[in-house]
């Protein structure tokens, strides 16, 4: 691992004067801010609101799905939400929290004294509010928002769709823009902003993984501008991109969504990946297993990730040949997460454990992780696909990787670095029934999934056949249990956020090693204006 | 230090471009998708261009069933049908089927029909030099209309296929049509 001599205070260096910035009071701190901590903690707070609006969407699904029938809202209602929350928690939690944590956490664990650039940090942040405005904003508008689903499928969203249509794409072509700053940010500071020293094979593996994370991003999000914009000028300029009368094709839009949305996908787990990899070594009090190996899965992982695409379509109509492709395809991805999975444990093996906040989420990622893993696998079994395709079953599987997953990868990163961020420990009781309370409820709430969608349920529908009809209180129980859950977890941050808690130390966690645990906490507003020395 | 900016401007100019070639990528798609499937047949579709049917040996030794369907897209009143549902015929043999559309509405429709060839690999074997799928036709209210449509299986046609379901679909698309001509005018 690497270590460092911290030199902060470096007295040949005579930065001081021209450097200190004077931070502006108020909201104008937040406005004008180019730091990359301010930038990073603003999109933390954004991902957590959007988070706390899609679970509310999440909310209101589960309470029409409660009982059978159509009780609550309106069938047109019921798919503006399943359509948003998944926008939402895509392109509003998921993305913008990873992003946060990169801003936070890049400059600091590559020795950089931030981004590279800070102006176009602060853009690709503050255009996110007006993109999820828009979005949001559209449910009012007369005939709702956007109700095809978050895969926007064509024709539905070309012919069926309202005038809400245009709102969702500008949001989503901001959001995309968004994304794409954000991720060249990460690639500029990454390939020039090393401190001396800092060589590709000794960057932590978080830094490694948002590097490939933020290639995908830049390599697909332009894909979804593209597929947006022919959905704008399919839909109000008479254009035929997927529309079959016209000489297009409404296949050939599932081919460019998904060629887009599985790298997407990866996006939006890879940086999970990268934060097991820094969470379990400093609990295990070991060096990661297979460093290297860890490296050559991700980047595996991503290269793969771009000819799988069609899995998600086997029921269109593809040809045999083109189906045992992307079947096969999809499962060789299980061979190299396979070797994270077995990294994570090997790293636990024989190590001295102990189990922090942070280090119960990571244990939960990587078992429920894995559910999720497997589901993916039974899902890439073509004749078997014909059966699972548009069920909870899918739904199932994609909660798993995402929420107990993403998210809670997030999480534990949230638990793993609060204290550094603070200067104060966070608290641990309320952690850990944040903890407790989380993995309970989302096990009742998406594991029944699996057996209603085996049993045929389908996906996105309002109402469903009375043999359903247990599983799906249980589920909706589990549901709002999860929501209040995430209750215990605002409540923490707003207590940590007012400073409240035990002073820690430096290092934080007793076994954390890494350039981000040897500045002081909480983590002074410049860091490394005087690159470290790594050994 | 001072080196960096130039650096970084440099670096953010190729991930730009990467940006803007990805942008064009994913239009560039699109008629990708369509040499492909023009190449291959995988989804069905059959030229756009009546064929020229010149100096084509008939192949008498076998038979290709040739089966049609017709639907209406949802939204599209007339009614469509086929006179013969299915014909059998020696691969290279000129052929005759003649469709009828009925506008029952009391407003002028405008109509396109999409041909599509089951199993797609058919498609690229299945000539036509004479449809009404090759341009839009306009019925007036009541108007009653019999089209027909000529083709020849191509004698290249591989062996294990001896059937293959062409399917019309037909669809309204006045309203596009109305506002050209609104144009125009």
């Amino acid at each position: 691992m690497t270590t460092t001599t911290s030199e902060h205070q470096d007295d040949n260096h005579s930065h001081e004067g021209h450097h200190e910035h004077h931070i502006p009071p108020g909201i104008k701190r937040w406005l004008y801010t180019t730091n990359h901590k301010d930038i990073g903690t603003l999109y933390l707070w954004f991902a957590f609101i959007m988070f706390l609006i899609g679970g509310a969407m999440a909310m209101v699904i589960r309470a029409e799905l409660f009982q059978p029938g159509l009780q609550i809202v309106e069938p047109n209602f019921f798919n503006q939400m399943t359509t948003v929350h998944g926008l939402i928690m895509v392109f509003g939690a998921v993305m913008p929290a990873f992003t946060g944590l990169a801003n936070w956490l890049v400059p600091m664990m590559i020795g950089a004294p931030d981004m590279a650039l800070p102006r176009m940090n602060n853009w690709s942040f503050w255009i996110l509010p007006f993109a999820f405005i828009i979005l949001l904003s559209s449910l009012f508008m007369e005939g709702g928002g956007p109700a095809f689903g978050w895969t926007f499928y064509a024709p539905l969203s070309t012919t069926f769709s309202g005038d809400s249509t245009a709102l969702f794409v500008f949001s989503v072509h901001i959001m995309g823009a968004s994304s794409i700053m954000g991720a060249i940010n990460v690639i500029v500071t990454i390939f020039n902003m090393r401190a001396p020293g800092m060589t590709w094979m000794k960057m932590p593996l978080f830094v490694w993984t948002w590097l490939i994370t933020a290639f995908l991003l830049i390599a697909v999000m332009p894909v979804l501008a593209g597929a947006v914009t022919m959905i704008l000028t399919d839909k109000f300029f008479g254009t035929s991109f997927f529309d079959a009368a016209g000489g297009g094709d409404p296949v050939m839009f599932q081919h460019i969504f998904w060629f887009f949305g599985h790298p997407e996908v990866y996006i939006m787990i890879l940086p999970a990946f990268g934060i097991i990899s820094q969470i379990v070594p400093t609990f295990s009090r070991k060096p990661l297993f297979g460093y290297a190996s860890m490296v050559y899965a991700t980047t595996s992982i991503a290269l793969l990730s771009f000819i799988v695409w069609a899995h998600h379509m086997f029921t269109t109509g593809m040809p045999v040949a083109a189906e045992m492709f992307f079947m096969l395809a999809t499962m060789l991805i299980s061979v190299p997460t396979g070797v994270k999975v077995f990294n994570w444990v090997a790293t636990m093996w024989r190590g001295s454990l102990s189990f922090e906040v942070p280090m119960l989420f990571a244990l939960a990622f990587i078992v429920l992780f894995t559910i999720g893993g497997l589901s993916g696998l039974m899902l890439a079994i073509v004749p078997v696909d014909f059966q699972y395709h548009d069920t909870y079953f899918v739904v199932a599987h994609f909660h798993y990787v995402l929420v107990t997953g993403a998210i809670f990868s997030i999480m534990a990163a949230v638990y793993y670095w609060l204290p550094k961020w603070t200067g104060k420990m966070f608290d641990i009781t309320l952690a850990k029934w944040h903890f407790w309370c989380s993995l309970v409820s989302v096990n009742v709430l998406f594991f029944p999934m699996h057996f209603v969608g085996l049993a045929g349920m389908p996906r996105r529908i309002p109402d469903y056949a009375l043999q359903f009809a247990d599983f799906n209180k249980w589920i909706s129980i589990g549901g709002f249990a999860f929501g209040l859950s995430q209750l215990i977890f605002l409540a923490l941050l707003i207590k940590a956020c007012r400073k409240k808690g035990e002073p820690v130390t430096a290092q934080v966690w007793e076994g954390a090693e890494g350039l981000e645990w040897e500045i002081p906490s909480p983590a002074p507003y410049h860091t490394f204006e005087t690159p470290p020395v790594i050994k | 230090m001072s080196q960096q900016p130039q650096q970084h401007k440099k670096m953010v100019l190729k991930l730009v471009a990467i940006v803007v070639a990805m942008f064009g990528f994913g239009f560039a798609l699109v008629p990708l998708y369509d040499v492909f499937c023009d190449l291959t047949g995988l989804n069905g579709k059959t030229a756009n261009t009546a064929a020229i049917y010149e100096s084509v040996e008939v192949d008498e030794s076998r038979y290709v069933t040739v089966s049609f369907i017709t639907r209406t897209n949802t939204g599209m009143a007339w009614q469509f049908a086929v006179e013969t549902q299915q014909v059998k015929v020696h691969p290279g043999q000129m052929n005759q089927v003649n469709f009828t559309a009925v506008n029952p509405t009391n407003r002028v429709i405008v109509g396109q029909a999409v041909p599509s060839v089951s199993p797609g690999t058919a498609a690229l074997y299945l000539n036509k030099t004479e449809c009404f799928c090759f341009e839009q036709q306009i019925l007036q209210a009541g108007e009653h209309v019999t089209m027909p449509m000529r083709f020849f299986v191509d004698p290249q046609i591989p062996k294990d296929i001896t059937y293959f379901t062409v399917q019309y679909t037909l669809y309204d698309v006045t309203t596009a049509e109305q506002q050209v001509a609104l144009n125009r005018g």
